[in-house]
Parts: C-alpha cells; sequence; structure tokens
C-alpha cells in the first residue's frame, strides 16, 4: 500500500493527488468551489508556524486553507 | 434592460464595471473588494441599458452569506456578462456552467486575457464559443483592450444549448479545456519565487515587518512633509493675510465674526484656538489631516494592488485567532487605519455574526483613523516617541485584551482561513492615481461638513453655556478617574462627530503631558465618530450596536483610568 497523509503533512514543495476528503457536505462543496477535489493534483507550498493556513498551489491558483481544514484533505505523494 | 456582471472573486468585475459605465468604484488586487453591489448605465446602440457588478462568487451553491445575497441577485438579471480570468480557465468555467443551468442569456469575458501570453497559456477562443454556444471575447480591462467587442457582442448574448449532466461538471469541464487550451510549461519566474519568498514564514515575516515599517515611514516622511512644505505655508502666508483682512471688514467682533473667524490670538489667526469656521474648520481638514489621508491612501493603494494584502492576512492568522478572529480581519483593521467607515463596510468579508461583532467593536476602539492620528501627531508629536508610545502601546494592548475577553464569552468557534492568494501584479499607475483620487474626494465630501459642523456646534454650546454645565456634571469622572480638566468633557462631545477636532480642542486647554495621553487614549476608544456609527448600527442591528457601545464606553473609562492611574505611580 501506498503511503497516504493529510495535506498539512506533505512535505513543502512535494506534490500529491487528493485521495478524499473527510468532511461534511459543506467542507466538499466549499473546496469543490475553487476547484479543489479529489483527483487533482496539488503541491504544498508551505504552512505557518504553530499549526497556521496551509498555502497550496494547482494549476495556477494558489489558496491558504485552515489548519483544520488541511487535516482533512488526504492526499497520496506523487 | 439588466444586465449582470458576475464571476469569480477577483477577476477584474470592478474594472470592467469603471470601463463600461464610466463610473468610479474600487478595485484591488484581492478577493473581496467589492462587498455591495454597484449600479450603472450604459448605451449599448442607443439604448440604455443597466449594469450591475455583483460581489464575486466561486459557486451558485454560496458557502457564506455574501455568496448567498451575489446568487440572490443573479435572480432578477436579463443577460449575464460572465468574467473570467483567462489564466485561470478550469475554474471560471466551474461558474460558466453553473450559469448555463439558468438559462438566461449568457456571454463570457475572458479578461486578463493580456496576461496569458506571459504564463505561455494559449486559449481558442473560437473553439470555445463553439463548445460553449455563447460569445466569448478576449478582455483586458486594465488597458481597454476588448471592451468595444464586448459591448458590440452584448445584443448576441444568448442562452446556450449545451447539454450536460451537472454532476459531472468537472469531467466536463476537463473535456473543454482539453480541447481549447495548450500550456506550455514555463521554468518558475521571478515572480513565482518572489511569491514562495513572501510567504513562507522563514522569509515571509521578516519581509512582512519590513513592509509594514516602511509603510509607517512612508506615510509619516510624506503626511509631515506635505504639511511642512506644502500646507502649513499655504495657510500661514496665504490663508492668514486673506482671513486678518475679513476679520477688519467685519469689525473684528460680533456674531458673525466670531462664527467664521473665531476669536484672535495676539491679534493674529491661531488655527489651533481661533475655533471659527473659515480658519480652525478648514484648517483641521485640510491643513493638519488631508496631507496625512493622502499618504495612507497612496501607500494603501500600493499595498491593494500589489496583491499582497491576502499574504498579510495569511501571515495574521494566528495572530486574529487570539481574538477569535481568522486573518482575513486584517482588511477591515487595514481599511480603518484609514478611516472607520469603510473598515465598518469591509466587516461584511467576515462570515460569522460572533466575528463580525468582534472585529467590529475591536477596529471601533483600537484602531485610530488616519484623521485621528494626524492630530495625535501634533499634539504628542513634540513630546518626542514617549506619548506616541504609550497611546498606540495602550491600543494594541487593548485590542488584544478585549479580543481575547469576547471570543471568550461570546458563543462559537469561529471559521478558518480559506482564501485564494492572487499572483503579484504590478500596479497600474492610472488606477492608482484614480483609487487615491477617488478616496480624496469622498474624504472631502464626508469629513469637511462634519468639521465644519463640529465647529458650530462647539461655538453654540460654549456661548450658550450648556459645555461648561456639562463640564460640571462630569466633573467628578474627569477630575478623579481620568485626571483630565472639566474643560476636556467639550472634546469628548464634539468627538461624537469629529475625532480629529475633538484633539483640536485639547490644544487650547494647556494640559499636562500626562492629561494630554489619557485625553487621547479615551478619545480613541470611547466611541467611533457618528458616520462610523451609522454604517455599524446598519451592519450589526440595534441589539449588538448597544452591547458594543457600552464596550467600548466602559473600556474606555477602565483604560483611561489605568493609565492616568499607571503614570501618576511612575511619575511620584
Amino acid at each position: 500500500m501506498k503511503n497516504i497523509l493529510t495535506i498539512n503533512n506533505l512535505p513543502v514543495g512535494q506534490k500529491g493527488k487528493i485521495k478524499t476528503i473527510n468532511g461534511g457536505y459543506g467542507l466538499i462543496q466549499k473546496l469543490d468551489a475553487l476547484g479543489i477535489r479529489e483527483g487533482i493534483e496539488v503541491a504544498r507550498i508551505s504552512t505557518q508556524w504553530m499549526k497556521g493556513p496551509v498555502i497550496i498551489r494547482y494549476g495556477n491558483s494558489e489558496v491558504a486553507i485552515g489548519h483544520n481544514m488541511a487535516t482533512k484533505i488526504v492526499v497520496e505523494p506523487v | 434592460m439588466k444586465i449582470l456582471l458576475t464571476g469569480n472573486p477577483n477577476v477584474g468585475k470592478s474594472v470592467l464595471f469603471n470601463r463600461l459605465t464610466g463610473m468610479d468604484v474600487i478595485s484591488s488586487n484581492y478577493p473581496g473588494t467589492t462587498i455591495d453591489y454597484t449600479k450603472g448605465y450604459f448605451n449599448i446602440q442607443g439604448e440604455r441599458a443597466e449594469l450591475i457588478d455583483v460581489p464575486g462568487i466561486y459557486s451558485l451553491e454560496a458557502a457564506s452569506k455574501a455568496e448567498e445575497t451575489a446568487v440572490q441577485m443573479l435572480k432578477d438579471g436579463h443577460v449575464f456578462i460572465n468574467v473570467i480570468d483567462a489564466t485561470n480557465l478550469e475554474r471560471g468555467l466551474n461558474l460558466t456552467l453553473q450559469l448555463i443551468k439558468q438559462g438566461k442569456p449568457l456571454l463570457v469575458a475572458l479578461n486578463l486575457f493580456d496576461e496569458t501570453k506571459h504564463k505561455g497559456i494559449s486559449i481558442d477562443v473560437e473553439k470555445l464559443e463553439q463548445v460553449l454556444g455563447v460569445p466569448c471575447i478576449p478582455t483586458s480591462a486594465l488597458s481597454g483592450e476588448g471592451i468595444k467587442e464586448l459591448v458590440l457582442k452584448i445584443s448576441d448574448a444568448r442562452v446556450s444549448d449545451y447539454v450536460f449532466d451537472n454532476s459531472q461538471r468537472w469531467n466536463e469541464i476537463g473535456k473543454i479545456i482539453s480541447e481549447v487550451q495548450k500550456i506550455k510549461s514555463k521554468n518558475h519566474t521571478f515572480s513565482e519565487k518572489l511569491r514562495d519568498a513572501s510567504i513562507k514564514p522563514l522569509t515571509g515575516i521578516p519581509l512582512l515587518v519590513l513592509v509594514l515599517l516602511l509603510t509607517f515611514t512612508l506615510i509619516r516622511f510624506i503626511g509631515e512633509g506635505l504639511i511642512s512644505f506644502v500646507f502649513e505655508p499655504f495657510f500661514e502666508k496665504g490663508w492668514s493675510p486673506a482671513m486678518l483682512g475679513l476679520s477688519e471688514l467685519l469689525g473684528q467682533s460680533g456674531l458673525l465674526h466670531d462664527l467664521l473667524i473665531g476669536k484672535l490670538v495676539d491679534g493674529t489667526i491661531d488655527y489651533g484656538q481661533s475655533f471659527g469656521l473659515l480658519t480652525t474648520g478648514l484648517f483641521v481638514p485640510i491643513g493638519a489631516v488631508l496631507p496625512y489621508v493622502f499618504a495612507f491612501y497612496t501607500v494603501l493603494a500600493v499595498l491593494e494592488d500589489s496583491g499582497y494584502l491576502p499574504r498579510v492576512a495569511v501571515m495574521m492568522d494566528n495572530l486574529m485567532h487570539t481574538a477569535g478572529l481568522h486573518g482575513l480581519a486584517i482588511i477591515p483593521m487595514l481599511l480603518g487605519f484609514g478611516c472607520n467607515v469603510p473598515g465598518a463596510l469591509a466587516t461584511r468579508v467576515m462570515e460569522t455574526r460572533k466575528e463580525k461583532f468582534i472585529s467590529a467593536t475591536l477596529m471601533s476602539i483600537a484602531i485610530p483613523c488616519m484623521a485621528l492620528q494626524a492630530m495625535l501627531f501634533g499634539i504628542l508629536g513634540p513630546f518626542g516617541f514617549k506619548g506616541l508610545g504609550i497611546v498606540f502601546g495602550t491600543l494594541i494592548i487593548v485590542w488584544f485584551v478585549i479580543g481575547l475577553i469576547l471570543k471568550r464569552i461570546i458563543k462559537g468557534t469561529p471559521p478558518e482561513i480559506f482564501l485564494e492568494i492572487p499572483p503579484y501584479r504590478i500596479p497600474y499607475f492610472k488606477g492608482l492615481v484614480k483609487k487615491v483620487w477617488m478616496r480624496l474626494r469622498w474624504f472631502i465630501k464626508e469629513a469637511v461638513p462634519f468639521v465644519l459642523l463640529g465647529v458650530f456646534i462647539a461655538n453654540l454650546l460654549y456661548s450658550t453655556g450648556i459645555m461648561q454645565f456639562i463640564g460640571r456634571i462630569a466633573s467628578p469622572v474627569f477630575d478623579h478617574l481620568l485626571g483630565l480638566p472639566d474643560d476636556a468633557a467639550g472634546a469628548l462631545i464634539i468627538g461624537f462627530l469629529r475625532k480629529d477636532l475633538a484633539v483640536g480642542m485639547l490644544v487650547p486647554l494647556n494640559m499636562t503631558f500626562q492629561q494630554l495621553v489619557v485625553a487621547s487614549v479615551v478619545l480613541s476608544m470611547y466611541f467611533p465618530c457618528v458616520a462610523t456609527f451609522a454604517v455599524l448600527l446598519k451592519e450589526l442591528g440595534i441589539r449588538d450596536m448597544i452591547k458594543s457601545t457600552v464596550i467600548m464606553v466602559l473600556s474606555a473609562l477602565i483604560t483611561g483610568s489605568l493609565i492616568n492611574l499607571l503614570l501618576t505611580l511612575s511619575i511620584s
């Protein structure tokens, strides 16, 4: 089995493919509206100190995601 | 005909709106600049059409209150102009496909089209038109390219006959993208390196500190420079002689003389003490405050248009959480430093009632507007860094303490930050000038009448003896708790109208350093000006506003008394 981790644990600069989003309908909708969904590739750019926002890049977009929200996004490193 | 401009946040709808209607609405490089809709009119082939600039949305399944109202507005539109960021086609199409399902005439503006070339993106516009079945027009709202074509094509807007399964939207978009878009992969550009460096904490936080220091220094430098080289000479050498002439013409006394010129000090005009409409009434807003307001908005415009503010929001996120807010709350706070009125309006970006209440209350109490700051620089500046240091230091502490308390006592967990970070853009000079001018015009139109009214009311209250009466009643609080003279009550009363004028009223009272510091803190905190109050009343509702006001008055009294006590102890 390949290693799977939440996006806040993805090494900086590493890309990952979103496997699943462990959230309710609201969270999935919210992420989906910005194109963050299962199957897309994202890269983690940085995380602010003390469990601050996680910044990810995908396509031409860059989005800051609260730390708790980030722990619900599961990725597989590619 | 009602035409709606709709699209994702920060794709340039407001710039396009300005282009089409010739009207002025504020635009910046961060998502959520437009918080309310703006209506304008323009002509299509001789016919008048109504154009509405709708706040940006990512999806029709609204996530927040602000989005909900935007989605609601779409219901009464006749035609949609769907604005897309051409460098981010995939995400734009997500909304386009949802709009298609609305069954209304639609056309697509592929905005920021000029930027696609730099990014190695090529879009086959004709093919996109064929697939979507609606007109697609490449535009660049900033430079004006494609605007004419867009206007000409509005009458060609039509209901798309594109059929797809809404639940398979992303697959559908994938298919369209693979047909119409080609991306040449490019090496890391300088801009991308800057993007990364400015948001990684190790490099980003030192940069943030540097930017904030530079911002503050620049504002003081420009503001002070303008005052000592332009505005003061103008008032001293140009305006004073004219006013003295007028004074002579009016016979140097009488009701009209005292109202317009005020009293002469040693036979000449003293802008701090004369207190006439044409002397102090004009000097405070124009001579003392306007230069700083100009300086602030110039620097703010550069920060806004460069795209740096969302990065500030991300890096300040943790700090904001101590007060039960998240990073985006930095936007109302920053705008509040210019004027609390736009700051109060910007609290709309906050999603929950709790956050809105906290951010509005904290801004009213602890964020001094530029007009107030300019006057504080004026009266405390002569004491060096000490006075300003105590006042600003106190306000920062108060912000955190009240924030911590409110976070505890108000129920609910704040939502987390979820914010798109736009690419950096070099601010467009003409756009900057226009924006600063718009805000200055607004300041002159809103502030000057209030200052004049304040001068008028102050004169009225003093000459009828009402002010002295209030001073005597307030004496116990003023004297014992705050250590202020009774006359300072007048400043607090006028402070309801304008804080800058209120600080000006402290000047003739010959107060000690300690009294000036206490009065400055109390004046900053006890109440926002009446214009801000009116906006907050609308935003928060009457019940929350009463609660907020009680917090303001109480915290001002407590803090003022504490500072007075501490200063007394430190001196003795």
